[in-house]
Parts: C-alpha cells; structure tokens; sequence
C-alpha cells in the first residue's frame, strides 16, 4: 500500500494555507487544485501570465486565447487578473509567489532538485521551473519515490543536471513525506500502510533524526 | 503617420534580411504572430536567429520555419511540443540556447529598455550558469544576463488603434509585450484595428510608441491541449 496520485495531491493539498499566492506545476501537482481544503483561500498562478486559475471550462466555454502553463485550456474566476510574461516572472523572482509544488526527477538530501532534462534523450527545456525554485520561498516536490526499475529519486546527490541548488523544502511521495534539514532527510509521515523500513529502503539519501 | 499596411507581407517588406534576429511573442500556440510566421516563410529569408519561449508544433506557427530550415538557432525555454524541433536539434542542423522562461522574459524586456544586463538568481549552480559572470550581493550569488536586442519584432495582440496602440486578450498577452519592445521594428497583428478614441487611454497594455507596422487579419488560434469537462 501506498498514496496513488490523487492521494498524494491530497497530501499536498494540506501544504495549502489560506490567502496564499501558489503555482502549481505540471503533472501531478495540477491535481492539487481538486483537493484545496474547504476554507482555505488560495490564488493559484500561471506563469504564462495569470493569477486566480479558474476550472477546464466546459465546452462552450472553450477559449483558445485562455491556457494555463500546461497549454490547457482553463477559465477565469471573478479575482482573474492577466499580465505579461515579464511582469509574470517578476512577480515570482521578487519572491510574492508564497509555495510552488513542483514534479521531480530526483531530489537531493541536500534540497538540489532535477527535473528538466535527460541528456541525449530528453530536449525539451526547463520551462519556468528554474525561475521558480530560484525565486519562491518554499518548495514542495510531489512526485514517485522510486523510478520504472524501481531505483530511488530520493538520492545522495542528483545525477541529472539541475534546476536549482538547495531549492526544495519538503518532499511528497508515494511513500510519504521528508522534509529537507541540516544533515539530510527528516521523516515527518508514512503514507497508509507504508512502513518506516519500506521508506528508508527506497530512499538513498542520509535520513536523520 | 501611418502604420497600417494590407497584409503581412507588405508589412514584412524591406525588413528581412537573411542572418537577421527576430523576437516574437506567443506562449505555446497562444497569442502568436501567425500571420506574420507564414509571411516570413514565404519570403524565403534564412539562418535566423529567433528568439521565442516555444518553437511552435511540427505544422503550425515557428514550426513551419523549421521545416523549411529557415532557422539557424532558437532562443527558448521549452521546445517539447516540436518534434521536427527534436530531430534537427539533435542531428546537429540547429542550435539552440536554451534560457530559462522567466530569464527569456527579462531579456526582452531588458532590451527594449535600454538595459545591455542585469543580475538573476534563477541558474546559479545549473548548466545554465556556465561561462556567465556571478555576482555576490548581500550573500547570495547572482548570474549576469545579457539584454536581447532584435532586428525585428513579431507579435500578436487582440486590437489597436491607427496609432498602434495596443490591447491583448487573457492569457495570449504572454511574452508579446516584452518581445515587441526589444526589436528595432516592431510589427504588430492584430484581430481588429479600430479608430483612434475608441480604446480606453487606462485600458491601452502596450503604448504605440513600440508599435512601427501594424496588420488586421483572420487568425486561426489553434488550441495545443483543449480540456474540458461537463456542463
């Protein structure tokens, strides 16, 4: 047993406080919209120049001048407020934007994070995600605790180039959640049915505490 | 003064120039300058240097420069909906500097403000930072990035007036604003060119200032990920 991935969005969703300012990432992290706590009041930003992402719209609503960073297509809300890509990225370099929840490749114990490129297979560009971790206070990392062959994404050091040295704070998995501290990984909560020995053998890197 | 011109490639005329650099705006296939994109394919120019977030997918938009290999390099941040894009990248026929999104964003802006660099934390430690000055201020360390200045600008909006004026819709304002203001040149496309008065001076997103050539045309926008749900 283990959180699927509607449950650690849930789990992430918890993170959410009210009146924050959030960017939620593409992959899992978008499904976090769908647990926000009853509340809890939260802004959610598009880095591609919106803030007050609104639901997919239905389909007469469909608008192709309306998208999120994901390229969906989305809605508005009655507190939208639209802006331009410079203005977009000030905001979240000039550290307004309260926490982004981003996917991961691997994370560090030491709080580097990987997440935009395989070399010689994957091309695709780091998109704002170092602009984000580069910039946001607190960084949440939602993602699986080990790859296909079953290898864990929770190492000593990164293998794949980065997008930000000592930018991740807590990490969510399948398994549970870590935050990062002095030293390496500390433990803060087993996923259902998920031993603390399942957790450290997954992991690689240092757990203390 | 007149800036309106009948088509796009009338108001391409006498700007291309093969080498040259374009900014242009447009996020994924939102908000982009279509019109002028199938404009500067048609008029053949080559080994250009573009500076755009995305690069358009295989048949639509920055794309159809690729097919035709018109392209020399490609300044973005996320190439992944274009595997014609892929192909090249990886044979070696194009190059391409990647920068991170909101980097790009304030390269162009920087560039159209007269700002040669400025120092960002976004990169510090990545392949990003490579050969780049760092920088410490009040403890942390800072990467110098250069200001883009293009040739020509491309961009989309929703309406202008006569004197260029301009005012974008929802989220197809984008990376427009900052990319129309870091070419010598800019050429806007717009879905309607109104009269002078009829846009609210407080409501105007880019002053014409910016705005040197301006075209009214039938635009296709493409949705790339159209996701709906139930009534």
């Amino acid at each position: 047993m283990a959180w699927d991935r509607n449950q650690m969005a849930a789990r992430a969703a918890k993170e959410l406080k009210d009146g924050m300012y959030v960017n939620l990432g593409i992959g899992i992290p978008t499904l976090v919209a769908n647990y926000i706590p009853e509340g809890v009041d939260v802004t959610l930003q598009s880095e591609n120049g919106m803030l007050g992402i609104g639901p997919f719209p239905t389909e007469d609503e469909v608008d192709p001048d309306l998208i999120n960073a994901g390229k969906q297509t989305v809605t508005e809300l009655a507190r939208t407020a639209y802006f331009d890509s410079a203005q977009s990225f000030a905001m979240i370099r000039g550290g307004k934007i309260a926490m982004a929840i981003l996917g991961a490749m691997e994370v560090a114990e030491n709080g580097d994070l990987a997440n935009w490129m395989i070399p010689g297979k994957l091309v695709k560009g780091m998109g704002g995600a170092m602009d984000l971790v580069a910039g946001v206070k607190h960084v949440v990392v939602v993602m699986d605790h080990t790859n296909k062959a079953g290898e864990s994404k929770v190492l000593k050091e990164c293998t794949l180039p980065l997008t930000g040295t000592g930018v991740v704070n807590r990490i969510i998995t399948n398994l549970g959640v870590l935050d990062v501290v002095e030293g390496g990984l500390k433990i803060v909560e087993l996923a259902d049915g998920v031993t603390e020995e399942e957790l450290r053998a997954a992991t690689e890197a240092t757990i203390v505490g | 003064m007149q800036k309106i011109y009948g088509s796009a490639a009338e108001a391409l005329d006498g700007l291309l120039f093969d080498g040259m650099t374009i900014a242009s705006g447009g996020f994924g296939l939102c908000g982009i300058p279509e019109l002028l994109i199938a404009a500067i394919r048609d008029a053949g120019v080559k080994n250009l240097t573009i500076a755009s977030n995305n690069a358009g997918v295989d048949d639509f938009g920055l794309g159809l420069l690729l097919q035709t290999k018109q392209v020399k390099k490609m300044m973005s941040s996320y190439v992944g909906e274009n595997a014609e894009f892929m192909r090249q990248y990886l044979s070696g026929e194009l190059e391409l500097e990647f920068n991170p999104q909101g980097t790009l964003a304030e390269r162009m802006r920087a560039g159209g403000a007269g700002i040669p660099g400025f120092y960002t934390r976004t990169g510090v430690g990545t392949v990003i930072a490579e050969g780049k000055e760092h920088k410490d201020f009040d403890g942390e360390t800072y990467i110098l990035e250069r200001g883009i200045f293009a040739d020509l600008s491309i961009v989309k909006a929703w309406k202008a007036d006569d004197t260029g004026n301009l005012v974008f819709r929802k989220t197809a304002r984008n990376f427009n604003p900052p990319a129309a203001t870091c070419g010598k040149i800019c050429i806007a496309e717009v879905e309607e060119i109104v009269p002078r008065g009829s846009l609210d001076p407080d409501g105007i997103h880019l002053p014409g200032i910016y705005v040197h050539r301006l075209i009214q045309g039938e635009h296709e926008k493409r949705i790339e990920q159209r996701t709906v749900r139930k009534a």
